[in-house]
């Protein structure tokens, strides 16, 4: 694991909106660069909010963040959104802009970046036609299917080579070819080296694929589990304290 | 290269929001009642240094009427050459009984019999420029020929109604600070409506790793558009007001009232105003959205 450069690390991580209870409790686990994980667990059982914690759109209420090596309660705020440009996020309602075309939708986190118009052109193009929306470049979300919308969201999400992806529910309102697809790009941004993790209930992609899995139950980390006997991340090596409640 | 600017690409539906359709009108209302406050100061100006002018270098000799006529004329001419021989004094005339009764008009109306009327007789006093002479002196030596004669030097009165037009002049620099807070609290208002509005736009900008400053930077940028657009029609609605307002002045033709020329001062103050309220309105929108994703993790 030592070898490995880690790039998210979550040490008793805690979790709790305003005086509720915690909705994650003692959440410790270190992915490195390159691991694709599935994260996987009833409904309620703070999927969503793990991913959030990981997108930084939340804080935790305890314990330690750390991503590309930064702590982020440490990390300038400054900072954050050059952090928040490594990250490439999938929503679970897809949150695009319904005011602006797919194109621009989709040309948002280059143009946020500052990348040159000439360059957020080709690249756009090039993504939108990959993920089959070369004739909805115009378009505006309102007015696609909640596929084509999903697959906007994706492109969104990849168009900036990020170094971690994250998604909920990716393939969610997709048919299973399209999924299968998405899934063969979310595999090929993994090769080149992005960390990916994917929330989802498709058990049927988590058998296919056979990436390892961080199960939630219940805001508890209760196990990572790997589903195929050929898993392909080796690189991925992850380390959980596998127990609620207690320190990693 | 300002058309650029002016339309450059916003990731936020800024435009559609109501606030946007209001927001020149309230901005325009504000520069026209800026215009007003300022035009009115300058007016102001105008004429305190205009009567300053006007009494600077001037005295009045004041002969209290006697019983006797051919005494009243003994006195002036007594008077007259005592007035003539101070130094700094350029000239010294008696004003005519019907100068006198012209100016009293306003007051007195036209009066009939007017030569049995018991005036005062009055000299108007010029000095040398740049000359002050002792008042006192010269009221004690003309006092001397007779009791009933005063000298005034218009500066007791000049400096009462100073101070009144500088007062007035404080109430328009008061009104135009309020109209500012005015300008700046509606700006806050609406930008702050407006990050309600699209939150979750500006979440989703935020989470894809945008800076603060390229969010604030949009908001500012509408806010400079709509006021520099609010500021003109502001501009463009007060140039008739002042030229009626400067008609009507000409209709009255008097000489209290100064002739107001609008200087290359005032020309650009008329300009620039609406560009500088538009800049109040950029920065106070800039500020506004820096402050509220300050708050943002």
């Amino acid at each position: 694991m030592d070898e490995i450069e880690s790039v998210i690390r979550f040490e008793n991580v805690g979790l709790r909106y305003g005086l509720g209870p915690e909705v994650l409790r003692d959440i410790s686990f270190e992915l490195g660069t390159g691991s694709f994980h599935f994260l996987i667990g009833e409904s309620g059982a703070g999927k969503s909010s793990l991913l959030k914690l990981m997108y930084l759109a939340l804080k935790p209420s305890r314990g330690l963040i750390s991503l590309f090596g930064r702590d982020i309660a440490t990390t300038p705020r400054v900072d954050l959104p050059a952090l928040r440009r490594r990250i490439g996020v999938v929503f679970q309602e897809f949150r695009l802009l319904e005011h602006l075309s797919t194109f621009d939708n989709v040309a948002l986190p280059l143009r946020v970046a500052g990348i040159r118009e000439a360059d957020v052109q080709t690249h756009v193009a090039e993504l939108l036609s990959w993920v089959g929306l070369k004739d909805h470049m115009k378009s505006r979300p309102p007015t696609l299917s909640g596929g084509q919308q999903q697959r906007v969201a994706i492109a969104r999400a990849v168009i900036a080579r990020p170094k971690i992806l994250l998604a909920d529910e990716p393939t969610g309102n997709v048919d299973d070819k399209m999924a299968l697809r998405l899934m063969h790009l979310f595999d090929e941004l993994n090769k080149l080296g992005t960390t990916v993790i994917i929330a989802t209930h498709n058990e049927h992609l988590v058998k296919n694929l056979g990436h390892p899995c961080l199960v939630l139950e219940a805001g508890n980390l209760v196990t990572t589990e790997s589903t195929s006997e050929n898993n392909s991340t080796s690189a991925a090596e992850t380390k959980s304290n596998h127990r609620s409640g207690t320190a990693a | 290269m300002l058309t650029k600017f002016l339309g450059r690409r916003a990731d936020l539906p800024l435009d559609r929001d109501s606030l946007g359709r209001y927001l020149p009108f309230l901005i325009a209302f504000m520069v026209y009642l800026a215009i007003m406050a300022l035009m009115g100061l300058a007016v102001l100006n105008a004429l305190t240094e205009k009567w300053d002018k006007g009494v600077a270098g001037t005295l009045s000799v004041q002969i209290a009427p006697t019983d006797t006529p051919s005494q009243d004329a003994v006195l002036l001419q007594a008077v007259l050459r005592a007035v003539r021989a101070t130094d700094g004094v350029a000239s010294a005339e008696p004003l005519s009984k019907g100068r006198i009764f012209a100016l009293l008009e306003p007051w007195l109306g036209a009066v009939s019999g007017s030569e049995e009327l018991p005036i005062p007789a009055l000299i108007d006093v010029k000095l040398k420029p740049g000359v002050q002479i002792d008042v006192a002196a010269l009221s004690k030596r003309v006092s001397a020929i007779s009791p009933g004669i005063s000298v005034d030097d218009h500066r007791v009165w000049l400096d009462q109604l100073v101070r009144l037009l500088r007062t007035i002049e404080g109430l328009a620099a008061l009104v135009l600070a309020l109209i500012t807070v005015a300008t700046v609290g509606t700006v806050v208002f609406t930008t702050r409506t407006s990050l309600a509005v699209h939150q979750g736009a500006i979440e989703v900008l935020h989470l894809i790793g945008a800076q603060d400053v390229y969010v604030a930077g949009q908001f500012a940028h509408r806010a400079l558009v709509l006021g520099l657009k609010g500021g003109f029609l502001g501009l463009l609605l007060a140039a008739p007001t002042l030229w009626g307002i400067r008609a009507l002045a000409e209709q009255m033709d008097s000489g209290l009232i100064p002739e107001f020329n609008m200087t290359m001062v005032h020309w650009s103050a008329l300009v620039f105003l609406p560009i500088i309220v538009a800049l109040i309105a950029m920065l106070t929108a800039r500020v506004t959205v820096m402050r509220n994703l300050g708050r943002m993790l």
